[in-house]
């Protein structure tokens, strides 16, 4: 965007948003939102705090555990899905109820099955991305010209041939974009997931900052998670643009 | 294929009679109700090349995927080098009418694919590829994409990628049906000295008149509806004249109108 002949560097509107909430924060309208500036001051003392690191730890563990699972078992199963069409009947619906429900309603279910620790916090992280990342394995899969898999069989390709050789990476631009949203979803998951099953992680930062109206900490927390899963998904888009640059040409 | 002029070579063309390196036995295939081959016998000499030609729709390319073992007949079976074929095997090779390369995989290591999957070891396998790649002239391309390639460097890399298993037989799906007309006179005209220099059966599906007769030992006519063979066509005089005499040749023009007035009919 240009603006009086100078070129806007990307997401210079979000100055505007900072002094919009600077400005509101200031007019006291409600405790609820204090200034930016206020929470801009806590989120560099509370960042180098240990209780904010051991959060961040346990956050970062349960998520990339769980992202692992979601990405591994969602690229075999979807694969496997879209070359075979008796799996695909037998669990299809079953992704697409899961894609849509509201996961959080099983959260509970999730705690009396696997407990109130770790194991289900990853699990709830798992479940949230792994349903996207099938869907597009899936129908990554099911775009690959046939003639390329005929050429496989025309050479002896073994199944596993097969699997790792063409079918992963002809899938590949679309597997990357089901990754992508998966972990977007994943990171909802990890925080909701925190939320409800322990008190440990952010999810413990949010209870105790929110329930003792430190609203400067539970906005400061915020704007790290946001930030985050931003930066997350935009270097992935960036990774997909780089991998599917061939996918237009095939 | 080496660029060179064609040699003459009088043993070439053997009467028939001659050992098969392919036989196909009443083969029968059926699609649900639709009866694509009925009881379809043909025998394919070896060292020669066969052109199985007919109209869109006579199940030609059902035959050769047939005998490439990618498609099951549904009664009959076909004998390579005297044993039945159960699937794809390592004594035959497949040319694929839209190339079927890998997109994300080099020129070397598209053509090294067929190598990797018989289990040759990497350093062996690129260096048999590269000899290939640089006998179809595409030397210098060993690291590019296929999309950076024109159409006619493509098929050349299929091709190369067919010769590198180093097959008996060598199955060609309308293997020039995607390029442009001068790119497939040149690919012609290869195509004789690689039957000529080349010890190996080819088995070539066309709907080209013209390039049946051009290339073939023996032209198949299949007839549609239920596909079947209608006459098998030997030409033998023209061959050894050298490339550039074949299309002024009487029995070469002879060869291209009697097979049009007996396809004619078949042309909606």
């Amino acid at each position: 965007m240009h603006l009086f002949g100078y070129r806007l560097p990307g997401m210079s509107s979000l100055i505007l948003w900072g002094l919009l909430w600077e400005i509101v924060g200031r007019a006291d309208l409600t405790f609820f939102v204090p200034p930016l500036s206020e929470v801009l001051a806590t989120l560099f003392a509370i960042i180098g705090t240990p209780a904010f690191k051991k959060a961040l730890a346990e956050t970062a563990y349960a998520f990339s555990l769980g992202v692992f699972f979601a990405v591994v078992i969602g690229i075999i199963v979807g694969i496997l899905m879209g070359k075979n069409r008796l799996l695909d009947e037998l669990l299809l619906p079953w992704v697409n109820v899961f894609l849509s429900a509201p996961l959080t309603a099983l959260v509970p279910v999730l705690m009396v099955l696997f407990g109130f620790g770790m194991k289900s916090i990853v699990i709830t992280t798992a479940l949230f991305a792994v349903w996207i990342i099938i869907l597009n394995s899936r129908a990554g899969v099911k775009q690959i010209n046939r003639s390329l898999i005929e050429m496989a069989n025309s050479f002896g390709a073994s199944p596993m041939d097969a699997f790792f050789k063409i079918y992963f990476w002809a899938a590949l631009p679309e597997i990357l974009g089901g990754v992508r949203i998966g972990i977007i979803r994943a990171v909802k998951g990890v925080i909701i997931g925190q939320l409800l099953i322990s008190i440990v992680g952010f999810g413990a930062l949010f209870e105790l900052y929110s329930a003792n109206f430190l609203m400067g900490h539970f906005w400061a927390v915020l704007i790290v998670l946001f930030a985050l899963a931003f930066t997350i998904s935009e270097f992935l888009a960036y990774l997909e643009r780089r991998v599917s640059y061939y996918a237009a040409k095939r | 294929m080496a660029m060179s002029q064609i040699k003459e070579a009088p043993n070439h063309i053997e009467v028939v009679g001659s050992d098969s390196a392919v036989s196909v036995r009443n083969i029968t295939k059926n699609y649900g109700e639709v009866e694509a081959l009925r009881d379809m016998s043909l025998e394919f000499p070896r060292g020669q090349l066969t052109s199985l030609l007919g109209p869109s729709g006579c199940g030609k390319t059902t035959l050769l995927k047939i005998i490439a073992g990618l498609l099951l007949p549904t009664s009959g079976y076909v004998e390579v080098n005297g044993k039945t074929v159960q699937g794809p095997g390592p004594d035959r090779a497949f040319v694929f009418q839209d190339f079927a390369l890998l997109p994300w995989a080099t020129v070397l290591n598209n053509v090294a694919f067929g190598l990797e999957m018989r289990g040759v070891a990497k350093s062996e396998r690129e260096a048999i590829a590269e000899k290939y790649i640089g006998d179809v002239g595409l030397s210098g391309f060993e690291h590019s994409y296929p999309h950076e390639l024109s159409g006619g460097m493509r098929q050349r890399v299929g091709l190369a990628r067919a010769l590198s298993v180093d097959a008996d037989d060598l199955l060609m799906d309308e293997p020039f049906s995607a390029v442009d007309e001068q790119t497939r006179r040149k690919f012609q005209e290869d195509l004789l000295n690689l039957v000529q220099n080349e010890n190996k059966t080819f088995i070539f599906v066309t709907h080209s008149i013209e390039e049946a007769v051009y290339v073939s030992d023996q032209i198949a006519i299949l007839l549609p509806r239920p596909s079947r063979v209608s006459e098998i066509i030997r030409p033998s005089s023209f061959r050894n004249k050298g490339v550039d005499n074949i299309r002024r040749d009487p029995e070469y023009l002879d060869i291209v109108d009697d097979i049009w007035s007996s396809l004619r009919t078949y042309v909606e």
